[in-house]
């Protein structure tokens, strides 16, 4: 019994981990787990990540119109001019670590920018491509 | 000693006539909660309520998912959370009523009060402020209102960018 105990606590761990994703990590692999349960060889992949950051749709914007093609750098918001802070998490390690906040921007932005939701697939992208920019 | 005085008066009516309108925008008297810094003052500052009527704020906050292009919509709690907060700070129709309107005017910089204060030539505004990447938009209070996010307007907190 003893020696089971660390693999108990390792698999509770690993599953809290799951229910309340709070590194920019774990929500990676929660869209890419996501995805795979429609395309079981999907892999997230940083630079579809940042191609589809790039990528214009709705009003001529994209992604990069607000948070800038350098997610390290400040953003600026296309009408407002309002300054944003920096979207990649090594250079605001506020972002990717609450659920709520990171469900209701991918909805706000996805709507404003493809005019729909994104799909797990291209959230996991994006993520793997934030995550790929360091300083 | 008369003629000190009578001066004295004048510059306490001038200062009054240059503060009273536009105390209603400047003054903070309200404290901004949470739910509004955090939902509305992500895309732009929080805009003080009181700039605009009680009716505005009940029309803006019903079209949310129409809202200046973009989809604003909020869970519908935190709506009325929000809404409740604007309705009781908000200021009195007449003030920031836009001229000649006849629905409730949806912006600021639509009012006789915010035109009044951002007139041409006054505290060094121009066109070129306004047209300057800094500013870009009037929607943009915090390039020269610089705790705008706080909801501070206070003159002192005013720094104009300068235009290039």
């Amino acid at each position: 019994m003893k020696f089971h105990f660390p693999l108990f606590v390792g698999l509770v761990t690993l599953a809290a981990g799951a229910a309340y994703a709070e590194t920019p990590l774990d929500f990676l692999n929660t869209y890419q787990a996501e995805a795979r349960r429609a395309d079981p060889g999907f892999a997230a992949s940083a630079p579809r990540g940042q191609q589809f950051f790039r990528r214009t749709g709705n009003q001529d914007w994209s992604c990069s119109t607000c948070h800038t093609e350098n997610p390290l750098a400040m953003g600026k918001h296309a009408t407002t001019g309002k300054i944003i802070d920096p979207l990649a998490p090594a250079a605001n390690d506020k972002r990717f670590t609450r659920q709520d906040k990171v469900e209701k921007w991918f909805k706000r932005n996805c709507n404003d920018v493809v005019g729909r939701q994104c799909t797990p697939a291209e959230k996991s992208d994006v993520i793997a491509y934030l995550i790929s920019a360091k300083r | 000693m008369k003629l000190r005085r009578l001066g004295l008066t004048a510059v306490t009516m001038l200062l009054a006539l240059h503060l009273g309108p536009s105390l209603a925008g400047e003054q903070k008297n309200y404290s901004l909660t949470a739910s509004y810094k955090e939902e509305c003052g992500s895309c732009h500052v929080p805009y003080p309520p009181q700039l605009l009527p009680a009716d505005s704020w009940r029309s803006l906050m019903g079209g949310l998912d129409k809202h200046f292009g973009s989809n604003a919509t909020l869970e519908a709690s935190v709506a009325k959370e929000i809404t409740q907060f604007l309705v009781v700070n908000a200021g009195r129709s007449g003030q920031s009523q836009a001229v000649g309107a006849k629905a409730p005017t949806l912006r600021i910089t639509e009012t006789a009060w915010f035109k009044r204060e951002h007139r041409d030539g006054h505290d060094g505004l121009s066109a070129s402020v306004w047209q300057s990447a800094a500013v870009k938009t009037p929607a943009n209070c915090a390039a020269c209102h610089r705790e705008a996010g706080e909801g501070n307007y206070s003159e002192r907190g005013i720094r104009i960018p300068r235009s290039k």
